[in-house]
């Protein structure tokens, strides 16, 4: 038994990718150990911005010899059956052994593999990983690189160690070939380390600078950061990120906390330290009180001679000349009003389509009146919504942003506050982004949910308005997170707003058929939104329809498929369910018009396109009541009669519940008619002879699935 | 360098620049002059970007002085300069040591990196406008980006056969670190007390002026559809690199037209498209003419 030993070198790794590199090479040592049927033990992975290695203890000097015999065709059989099966075996026809069974001779296949040295199977598996591994980016380099079928990598591959025992895994992959040197830090060690086993590869780099293990590095980043700060009377601000990145960049990590000029506290706490950690990976810290200090934390690849005071120094005046131009900008944002800002968003282009940013934001502030106005959605000061909006772009224009883009609002936030206006305008200037992410906070003060609504809307109705829509992993606009911005801050927020007079209070009384693909397009986003939390895609469907139109309410989309997921979930559910698909399929099997074959009548190709036409309603609605007074001209059964009352008792119940949108009562309403339904399929025959009977009674599963679909259309509802 | 103790590269920026010259020359690499056109980096030097197509081996070091009106501040930032020098090293194919290398250039110039925390950092890069990326890094020194370190992947839509390394050093950054001054106008740029300040600080003033608020963009409008026009012209006629140049004027016409603010976000887009298929079409025009010579000498390669 032995321990083996891969160290994989190259040039510098980048940090981000590193995790990732861990995970494949086991990945793809597992895949070619056990095609090789090596045991091996625990696997142990490392890896530094120079190196990935690999240890697993316990492996076998040789695999054991396989023997197999595979029973074959009988002996007489075939030749093309005797030949396939060779072919399959891999053996020639010679090779075949005769054997009796049960008193057939018949062909078998006897193979002996004999064992193989584990560092032959190695020595092989070595060029396989590394031709197989996958990074997220790759290159050639170097003079082999004449060919695009040269080796790719992260970055330069520069050296492989391979030792099992303390034996030399012999390979080479593209002119690299496997030794027992490797190198130590790049500037504490000069000259090649010779390694001697697995035991002592860890051991031997940390004599030469070089912690091997990643987790060991991240521990000392995280403590010593917090050690520095800790000593300098101040707390770190935790950034676990931060941690895996500079362990990431660092064989040898030395955390060291430098000082800032103080006169830089006067620039917002996220500009510090979004430029301290974006820019310059650096930690920051807070004071007793929570503020943030005017520290920083680097982390150096170095034990310097000097104690690190060049490096500080170094670093605090990168971070000065960063900090200067941050507060530059700040200083010259200050100096124009946002309203002022405003006027350049003339010259910005929203889309070559759409006009300018200040059209985008004429119309957004229109939107966001309207939405807390007239739609009370949210319930706001119309004034200070139009403002908010007003001034919700002109941060974009600003030095700051224009410098750290993802600053986008809250910059527009500050100056705000700076100028004076009232907190909510600043916090509806602030956060009208938002929700951006899955996790990021939903908007709920009055005046940002107006802002954000409307400006996700004006997304959602500008793009349709000129047909760009999400394609497949296209959406260039963004229109899908606009689109679940919008769902969580109904949502969030409880609001009952119609799209299709929204798509009317943005564009005029012509566009209402906007908002109903505005409308169309927000339920198939609720549906995947929906599905993640485990409600089927299917009760959304069944719960898209509101009177016979595409309903413009995804609130309403949204409280109907949870009531109707709740109801389905239930045995009076799952019961009706089945009782409606019957007879929907014995509806669909007679062709049984019905009551809507009369309607056809009309003479519309549409059968119910009339069904809601004002004038037509009340010829309708009397025909169908005749109908359904209509005596019947025979004796009905007893399950026939109450199938009959309680659709009488039901249908009245379930459309004022749905009326009043309470759809679980409708649903209720419906569950009373599970146990007649199903006695009616048990005790009735509907195709009877008499032809009158037989009328009646498909008129009445008619009207038992017309008093289902008007709580939900059952027919999209799958299984 | 120790042969050469006249040279001061930590108290002089220009003995700092000679101070690579020598080091480079003696890597083997052909001192250049720089391009004599304007330009937003040494990228765009035909010794990187045209050399860097096709089998030949190539080794190069020049300074090209780089402008980025956009990044003018008529003189008052102390690190931004809208007129800056780059120091350019383009290695065809990427030798083996070429970090080791690159870290010696650094230690001949004045830096210990015992002293000083040298960082590669990951950071690729992208030229959409050249049809081009690579993979590499920024090298940091005490936080700073001193240089970026890229491996060429492909020029002008072609894949890079073989691979060249190119090392673009930040010349007024390394000497401000060197010369340990916090001002860019306070670097000594003879070692006998003239300053940079002295040189370039009215030139910066009337630059930043000039590209911020004076340039008339009538013209620069026309120009840059003039220099359009002859890019096409020229590649019409079968010489890609005079087309090259047009492509180069093109570009930096529409960077002086940015800094004066009369581009749209819009139009932005399509005009960096029209400058991106004046240097793509250059360089593939140039590849395409120069295939069948470096095919004869490289029978196994391809274009």
């Amino acid at each position: 038994m032995s321990d083996f030993l891969l160290e994989l070198r190259s040039e510098e790794i980048p940090a981000r990718m590193q995790a990732g590199a861990r995970a494949e090479l086991e990945k793809l040592f597992r895949r070619e150990m056990e095609a090789a049927g090596v045991d091996f033990g625990d696997i142990t992975i490392w890896s530094t911005p120079r190196r990935l290695a690999l240890i697993t203890r316990g492996l076998p000097d040789a695999t054991q010899p396989v023997s197999s015999e595979e029973k074959g065709p009988p002996v007489g059989a075939p030749d093309q059956a005797v030949d396939g099966f060779c072919r399959k075996q891999g053996v020639s026809r010679d090779d075949l052994e005769v054997r009796d069974v049960k008193g057939r001779e018949t062909y078998f296949a006897v193979k002996n593999i004999p064992g193989r040295a584990t560092k032959d199977l190695l020595a092989e598996a070595i060029p396989a990983i590394i031709r197989d591994f996958s990074w997220p980016k790759s290159m050639r380099w170097g003079e082999a690189s004449l060919s695009t079928e040269s080796l790719r990598w992260v970055r330069p591959l520069s050296g492989i160690v391979a030792l099992l025992g303390e034996e030399l895994v012999e390979c080479e992959v593209h002119g690299v070939t496997s030794g027992w040197v490797t190198l130590g830090h790049r500037f504490h060690h000069s000259g090649d380390i010779t390694i001697g086993s697995a035991d002592d590869y860890a051991e031997k780099l940390r004599a030469c600078h070089v912690i091997v293990d990643h987790e060991e590095r991240q521990d000392i980043v995280r403590s010593a950061a917090a050690k520095v700060a800790a000593d300098a009377g101040l707390k770190l601000v935790e950034d676990e990120g931060l941690v895996i990145e500079n362990a990431g960049l660092t064989e040898w990590p030395v955390p060291l906390l430098g000082r800032f000029d103080e006169d830089f506290l006067d620039v917002p706490p996220e500009v510090i330290q979004l430029t301290a950690r974006v820019n310059q990976k650096y930690f920051v810290c807070e004071d007793s009180a929570g503020k943030l200090a005017n520290a920083f934390v680097c982390t150096a690849n170095i034990e310097a001679a000097d104690g690190g005071a060049a490096i500080v120094d170094g670093n605090r005046k990168v971070l000065a000349a960063r900090l200067s131009d941050a507060r530059f900008f700040w200083e010259l944002d200050q100096k124009t009003p946002l309203r002022e800002h405003a006027k350049k968003l003339e010259r910005i282009t929203f889309h070559e389509k759409l006009g300018t940013v200040a059209d985008k934001v004429d119309r957004v502030a229109k939107l966001a009146a309207w939405l807390t106005s007239d739609a009370r959605a949210p319930n706001g000061d119309h004034n200070m919504a139009r403002q908010a909006a007003e001034l919700s772009k002109s941060d974009l224009v600003t030095e700051m942003v224009g410098e750290f883009p993802e600053l986008q609002g809250l910059m527009g936030g500050y100056y705000a506050e700076k100028e004076g206006l009232p907190q909510e305008v600043a916090d509806a200037i602030r956060d009208h982004y938002k929700p951006v992410g899955q996790d990021d906070e939903v908007p709920t003060a009055p005046l940002t949910v107006a802002v954000s609504l409307a400006d996700k809307l004006d997304n959602l109705f500008s793009f349709f308005n000129i047909d760009i829509l999400p394609t497949g992993s296209k959406d260039p606009f963004a229109l899908r997170r606009a689109a679940l911005g919008y769902l969580r801050l109904v949502q969030a927020n409880g609001l009952e707003l119609s799209l299709e007079q929204a798509a009317q209070a943005w564009g005029g009384l012509g566009q209402a058929k906007l908002g109903t693909r505005v409308a169309e397009f927000l339920s198939d986003r609720l549906a995947v939104q929906m599905r993640e939390e485990g409600v089927r895609h299917d009760y959304i469907a069944a719960s898209r329809e509101w009177q016979g139109h595409t309903d413009a309410r995804t609130d309403r989309i949204e409280a109907r498929a949870r009531a109707l997921a709740e109801f389905l979930s239930t045995d009076n559910g799952t019961n009706l369910l089945a009782g409606y698909k019957r007879a929907a399929n014995i509806l669909k099997k007679e062709d049984w018009r019905g009551i809507e074959g009369e309607i056809a009548r009309t003479g519309e190709e549409d059968p119910l396109a009339l069904v809601d036409d004002p004038d037509m309603k009340a010829v309708i609605d009397a025909k169908m009541s005749e109908r359904h007074a209509r005596e019947l001209s025979y004796t009905p059964e007893p399950a026939e009669k109450a199938l009959i009352e309680a659709l009488d008792a039901a249908e009245p119940r379930a459309s004022q519940a749905i009326e009043k949108e309470d759809f679980a009562t409708a649903m209720s309403a419906l569950a009373s008619l599970r146990a007649p339904i199903d006695a009616f399929f048990e005790e009735v025959t509907v195709n009877d002879p008499d032809e009158d009977k037989r009328a009646s009674r498909l008129d009445l599963l008619a009207r038992f699935r017309a008093a289902v679909h008007n709580v939900a259309d059952f027919s999209k509802i799958e299984g | 360098m120790d042969n050469n103790p006249a040279r001061d590269p930590k108290a002089s920026f220009q003995d700092m620049i000679l101070a690579l010259h020598d080091f480079w020359s003696a890597q083997g690499c052909l001192i250049l002059q720089p391009y004599d056109m304007r330009m937003g980096a040494g990228t765009f030097h035909t010794a990187t970007t045209l050399r860097a197509l096709g089998p030949e081996p190539w080794n190069a070091a020049f300074v090209q002085p780089c402008r980025r009106p956009t990044d003018g501040r008529y003189g008052e930032n102390p690190n931004r300069l809208q007129h800056y020098y780059q120091y350019q090293v383009i290695l065809k194919p990427s030798p083996a040591n070429i970090q080791d290398l690159y870290l010696e250039s650094l230690r001949v110039i004045g830096i210990d990196p015992l002293k000083h925390d040298i960082r590669f950092v990951e950071d690729d890069w992208e030229s959409p406008t050249l049809g081009a990326w690579g993979l590499g890094w920024e090298v940091w020194c005490d936080g700073m980006e001193v240089t970026q370190f890229t491996y060429f992947q492909q020029m002008g839509g072609f894949d890079c056969k073989p691979v060249a390394g190119e090392l673009t050093y930040g010349l007024e950054r390394l000497a401000m670190y060197i010369q340990g001054v916090d001002n860019v106008y306070d670097l000594d740029f003879n070692g006998r007390g003239v300053s940079y300040g002295e040189v370039f600080l009215e030139n910066e003033k009337q630059m930043s002026k000039w590209n911020f608020e004076v340039a008339e963009t009538d013209p620069l409008f026309d120009l840059f559809n003039k220099a359009e026009a002859e890019c096409r012209n020229a590649l019409d006629a079968d010489v890609p690199i005079a087309a090259y140049e047009q492509a180069v004027e093109a570009s930096h016409l529409f960077n002086l037209l940015q800094a004066r603010g009369v581009i749209s976000v819009q139009e932005r887009a399509s005009y960096m498209a029209r400058v991106r298929d004046l240097a793509r079409g250059s360089c593939e025009k140039y590849a395409e003419k120069m295939a069948p010579a470096w095919k004869e000498k490289y029978p196994e390669w391809s274009l």
